[in-house]
């Protein structure tokens, strides 16, 4: 049996390794790292018949560092292609019939003192968001070819750190040990932390780092402390173990389920992010590469809300009706919300980063509704939302590397100058505001009828948010796009070849899913339906063919090792 | 009654399918072609410039066509047996949910496929002169064509979930065409306003969906009427008002009217497909489309018929203040849908008059906009009337076909016009009673409005003493722009007669709406009561236009005018309604919660992360040194956690 998993997870660390072994240059640099720099440099050139004296000579040395930065980039590209490859062929022979289970699973003891286990499988949702992950990471490198050009190091560290977080994402998605689950989760705000402090935008990018992290960091240890709750109490880090009728964390007093599920909760919502532990990212946003930002919030995110899926309303059933409306509240809080402070915005990172938190309201809605059509949107959304939004950073991405600013204010009247560029940018923004036949629109609208299904109140005020989506999507547009074209604008360029094939898979994608989303859907389905109805009263919204799949998902966990 | 006559619809939805017939299970690619020319256009770019229009023209002709054939194999059937479902694939299903690409071929959705791609052809046809100089033609196509394929979604859904896809693929397309020519940032804050609105309205249609599927267990027409005898009298109001809310938005009825009057931004033809002809008429099609849900909910039905009744005088007030021709006629295509919406309002006696004045306001109120566009043409794109004048001389076909129209729409005798708004005020008056009177009087007031402000358009702009600015020579425009027009003018004509004489629509209607109609009674249209009084007012309202605007030379600039005038001709402040309830509290809001976004949620985490960056600071560190001092001390509280988590297991 092929190990997928651990060879998708493998591969981009290797990949990562790669970059950081390349040989150093040094343009600017401490006398002593440029002596490092100097001894590689001077080995790794040597067979190519250049000279170790080389990093002497200021232009030989830039050249060389341009050099191996471009090796670099190539082997990014390299190594996320070969990983999205992988994760291709593994979603081939993903058995559909089955996809409530986890599949290509792999356990092997890793602290055996501690019961941790190096134990890996994938369902449906977790399937998808894998593949989600390492479509994006590709077009994130090539988005990034050249942002990082005049950097000491050519944007080399930038890109070994996107190799490390893909292997990190795919890991915390396909974890089934909630421990192993837990160190990636921590684990990947190392990288991210890079970089935004280090390889981020503007003077705030260093206290824009620090805020992430101790947002992340706070909302981690608060989960470890239900981490070691669920061990000592359900006896082993495995999900398998854990979840079902006869696990021992079943049995657990309500009381107690309820702590454990806040634990969980809380460093979920952070991530999510959710109303009102969602500042940090809006400045994160802000102060990110374009390309980052479309890692931390089209795949760093979903783990929040993956997580509130796979561990919240999984490891603690009982405790879940005590938190459906809370939750509920504070979705519709960060759904409105989210949506008029991004109208309120003149940074169109910052402007991406609150439609976000507003999408988040609408994925968090759709899991706590507990129908098989909110959840199933809010798993669907969560897919969509990352090809969507991802590819709205990107573009603005391509604004800023032109103009040097993110600043609505700076633009007008693009469209006469780059029509390509204003054309994916609207199409784009039509997706973000779930436009019919594009793939956003069929997650929200199956979010709205789940809860609808579950209570109409918060679907209506819910509904509130398609209209506010178009005020800040047609306005930001408007006034970048439309109307004269501003000075210093004149001589904007239009996409170029590069650019396009960083989008034009996701426009592709967005278009698909939106007129053919069912596949998808097939896979998703099943595994929605383990969760559907575990809440009190709400199991009737959702019975059709819930219960059935309910019911057949523990038989078939049994069977799956 | 009303509940039986949709029996194909309700009674068995798997009644018909069209296995049986090739010209009807390829329906879809009367949606198909349209669409594949927008594609072509927009993803072919500069190689499609030379020929791309006239591909964009040549579709929606073979749309036609097939929806011609498509009319004959529906002819061929026995009238209970004209509903057909044409499921494409399956577009999402979960749990219990289902949403198809499925096709719903039948007399409504035909008559309406018919209209759209017939005017829309034209309307490509007059384009290719219209917009021969515009360097953004390919794109203007394109979108034309989208539009075209979007409608033709929205018409012919199975289920309200396509519906929508259409429903807002149109407002998409609108968006785009208001917003052509977008470096106008007039056209840009148009086209977003019309997109907004729209929302509003989109959304009373979204929500009524899902009432749809919690209350009903359905959203495909067949079986949500099928469970309407069973549903509470609550949900079917509420699903109607939210319907309403939709029509209003798509239809341009009060009071999500305000964008009609702006979209008159985008180039002449949109405003004749869209803004007049097709689109608008959208939320017609929905009421009488979800016809058993308002017959099942009366209160909803008189909120409809109150909606249009108000829209039909605010938009003829509207019509009779503006001095902007397209502003004008765009008041009047408000004014004439408040019509057909009361008539739709008034159930299944008003849905044939309502549906068929639908059609021939489609052909003149198009053929006017063509020619308003004409004339424009020849002005140096001029739009105000009071620097027209005695334009007929110079653009006798214009003037020609202009004047058909004109004659069509005030309801003179047997013109198009006449017939379908006879039906409409017949109708109203049918329904007896204080309702009926108020309906039916508001009705023949509207169509006294009508008569003044549209011979008031023709006074000022074809006839009476020359206003023009200086550089101008008025020509007539090129044969591809007045032969679409000539066409329009001889629907304008003859249309009214062909589909009320004989009840040949209404019975052919009748099996898709349950519609009763009653027998249209010529010699009765010309002596009862209230058809005299439709001639009657008809005449005061073109004497009143005669004394003010033709006796008396027009003055080139707008006099001060009186409180009526002045709140007309702000479109009874219908923006400032808007701005003073929603756009002002809004910015409010907006300033409001991103203070307290700065202040107080994220206050006390900048205030912490300050902190640590000045004790940081205090250690003296370089810029670079700050990610390592934190990876540092982050490793540093891991390994501690790590530590603790061994010690204590």
């Amino acid at each position: 049996m092929i190990p997928w998993l651990t060879i998708a997870i493998a591969l981009p660390a290797v990949g990562a390794a790669l970059v950081w072994a390349l040989p150093r240059t040094a343009a600017k640099a401490s006398p002593a790292r440029a002596a490092r720099t100097a001894e590689a440099g001077g080995a790794a050139e040597a067979p190519a018949g250049g000279g170790g004296v080389a990093t002497a000579v200021r232009p030989a040395t830039t050249a060389a560092g341009g050099g191996s930065a471009e090796t670099a980039k190539r082997i990014t590209l390299g190594f996320s292609i070969a990983t999205l490859l992988v994760v291709a062929a593994m979603a081939l022979r993903f058995d559909t019939s089955r996809a409530a289970s986890l599949q290509f699973e792999e356990v092997h003891p890793w602290i055996q003192r501690f019961g941790v286990h190096y134990a890996v499988g994938v369902d449906g949702i977790a399937l998808v968001l894998i593949l989600m992950s390492a479509v994006l990471v590709p077009l994130v490198v090539l988005a990034a070819w050249n942002e990082h050009d005049d950097r000491f190091d050519g944007g080399r560290g930038y890109f070994a750190l996107i190799l490390v977080l893909e292997a990190m994402m795919i890991g915390v998605f396909a974890a089934t040990d909630v421990f192993l689950f837990y160190v990636f989760f921590e684990a990947m705000l190392i990288p991210v932390y890079f970089m935004i402090g280090r390889y981020g935008r503007g003077d705030g990018r260093s206290a824009a780092a620090v805020k992430f992290l101790l947002y992340s960091l706070a909302g981690g240890l608060v989960m470890l402390v239900s981490v070691i709750g669920v061990y000592v109490i359900g006896g082993s880090f495995l999900w398998t173990d854990l979840v079902g009728e006869g696990s021992a964390l079943a049995a657990v007093d309500p009381a107690t389920a309820r702590w454990l599920f806040l634990g969980f909760f809380i460093a979920f919502a952070i991530k999510a992010p959710m109303w009102p532990v969602h500042t940090w990212l809006p400045s994160a946003a802000g102060a990110s590469r374009p390309g980052t930002a479309v890692l931390l919030v089209g795949v760093l995110d979903k783990v929040g809300t993956y997580g509130m899926m796979r561990y919240c309303l999984e490891l603690f059933p009982a405790a879940v009706s005590w938190f459906v409306w809370p939750v509920v509240g504070l979705s519709l809080v960060s759904i409105i919300y989210g949506a008029i402070l991004a109208i309120g915005q003149n940074d169109m990172m910052r402007l991406v980063a609150y439609t976000s938190v507003s999408h988040f309201g609408f994925i968090t809605l759709g899991i706590f509704a507990l129908t098989a059509q909110g959840q199933a949107g809010a798993a669907l959304y969560m897919v969509n939302h990352g090809f969507a939004t991802g590819a709205l950073f990107l573009i603005v991405g391509f604004l800023v590397a032109r103009r040097g600013s993110s600043l609505i204010s700076d633009y007008g009247g693009v469209q006469r100058v780059a029509p390509k560029l204003a054309g994916v940018f609207l199409v784009t923004g039509l997706a973000g505001l779930a436009l019919p036949g594009l793939a956003p629109f069929v997650s929200e609208f199956l979010v709205f009828v789940g809860v609808y299904a579950f209570h109409p109140a918060p679907a209506v005020v819910a509904a509130v948010g398609v209209v506010l989506a178009a005020l800040y999507i047609l306005w930001m547009y408007q006034r970048t796009m439309n109307g004269p074209t501003k000075e210093g604008l004149t001589g904007l360029r239009d996409l170029s070849a590069r650019e396009t094939w960083a989008v034009a898979p996701l426009l592709a994608l967005i278009l698909v899913l939106g007129l053919y989303p069912q596949p998808v859907l097939d896979v998703i389905n099943p595994a929605v339906e383990r969760t559907v109805g575990i809440g009190s009263g709400t199991a009737d919204a959702a019975a059709d063919g819930g219960s059935e799949g309910a019911s057949g998902t523990q038989e078939e966990e049994g069977d799956a090792e | 009654m009303a509940v039986t006559s949709h029996a194909y619809l309700a009674a068995d939805p798997a009644v018909a399918t069209a296995a049986d017939s090739a010209v009807l299970s390829g329906a879809w690619l009367l949606i198909a072609l349209p669409l594949a020319g927008a594609a072509i256009l927009l993803l072919g770019g500069r190689h499609t410039d030379k020929w791309g229009h006239w591909l964009a023209t040549a579709l929606p002709v073979a749309s036609f066509a097939w929806a011609l054939l498509v009319l004959f194999d529906l002819l061929g059937r026995a009238p209970d047996a004209r509903g057909v479902s044409v499921p494409v694939y399956q577009w999402f299903s979960v749990g219990g949910f289902e949403a198809g690409v499925d096709l719903l071929v039948d007399p409504l959705s035909i008559s309406f496929v018919l209209l759209i791609t017939f005017v829309g052809s034209l309307i490509h046809v007059y384009s290719v002169g219209y917009m021969a100089e515009d360097p953004g033609r390919r794109r203007f196509f394109a979108y034309l064509n989208l539009f075209v394929a979007a409608m033709l979604v929205l018409v012919l859904a199975d289920n309200f979930v396509l519906l929508f896809l259409g429903w807002e693929g149109v407002g998409l397309a609108s968006y785009l065409l208001i917003g052509f020519w977008q470096y106008k940032p007039s056209a840009a804050v148009a086209a977003k306003k019309a997109f907004l609105i729209n929302r509003v309205g989109d959304m009373g249609l979204l929500i009524a969906i899902m009432i749809m599927f919690s209350a009903l267990g359905a959203v495909s027409f067949s079986d949500v009427f099928a469970a309407v005898p069973g549903a509470s009298d609550g949900v079917l109001l509420a699903i109607g008002l939210l319907l309403l809310l939709g029509a209003c938005g798509k239809s341009a009825q009060l009071p999500l009217q305000a964008w009609l009057l702006d979209a008159m931004e985008g180039p002449t033809p949109v405003s004749a497909l869209i803004h007049a002809a097709t689109m608008v008429t959208a939320g017609v099609y929905l009421i009488v489309r979800a016809g058993p849900v308002f017959e099942g909910a009366p209160v909803a039905q008189t909120a409809v018929t109150v909606v249009g009744a108000a829209t039909m005088l605010a938009g003829g007030i509207i019509a009779s203040a503006k001095d902007d021709i397209k502003k004008s006629l765009a008041g009047s295509t408000m004014s004439q849908i408040g019509m057909m919406v009361l008539a739709a309002g008034l159930g299944p006696v008003g849905y044939v008059a309502a549906i068929a004045h639908l059609v021939t306001h489609g052909f003149f109120k198009a053929g006017l906009f063509l020619g308003a566009g004409s004339v424009m043409h020849a002005m140096n794109d001029g739009v105000n009337m009071r620097r027209y004048g005695g334009l007929a001389r110079v653009m006798p076909v214009t003037f020609a076909t202009f004047g058909l129209g004109y004659l069509a729409i005030i309801g003179f005798p047997l013109l198009s016009g006449w017939w379908t708004k006879e039906s409409i005020i017949s109708a109203a008056f049918g329904v007896g009673g204080t309702e009926g009177m108020v309906l039916g009087t508001a009705v023949i007031a509207g169509a006294g409005l009508t008569a003044f402000y549209m011979s008031r358009m023709v006074f000022m702009t074809f006839l009476g003493g020359k206003r023009w600015d200086e550089g101008v020579h008025p020509h007539e425009s090129p044969v591809s722009m007045t032969a679409p027009m000539v066409v329009l003018a001889i629907g304008s004509v003859a249309l009214g007669a062909f589909l009320t004489l004989g009840d040949r629509f209404a019975g052919f209607l009748a099996p898709a709406t349950g519609a009763h109609p009653h027998h249209f009674d010529v010699a009765h249209a010309f002596t009862s009561p209230y058809g005299l009084a439709a001639l009657g007012v008809m005449v005061v309202g073109v004497a009143a236009a005669w004394a003010v605007y033709l006796r008396k030379p027009v003055a080139t600039t707008a006099p001060k005018g009186n409180l009526v005038t002045v709140a007309a001709s702000r479109e009874l402040y219908g923006n400032e309604i808007n701005e003073g309830l929603l756009m002002r509290p809004g910015q409010a809001l907006t300033g409001a919660l991103l203070l307290i976004e700065d202040k107080v949620i994220d206050g006390a985490v900048n205030g912490l992360g300050a902190g640590v960056l000045d004790s940081s600071k205090g250690l003296g560190r370089a810029q670079t040194g700050f990610a390592r001092t934190y990876a540092l001390t982050m490793l540093f509280g891991a390994v501690v956690v790590a530590a603790t988590l061994a010690v204590r297991l």
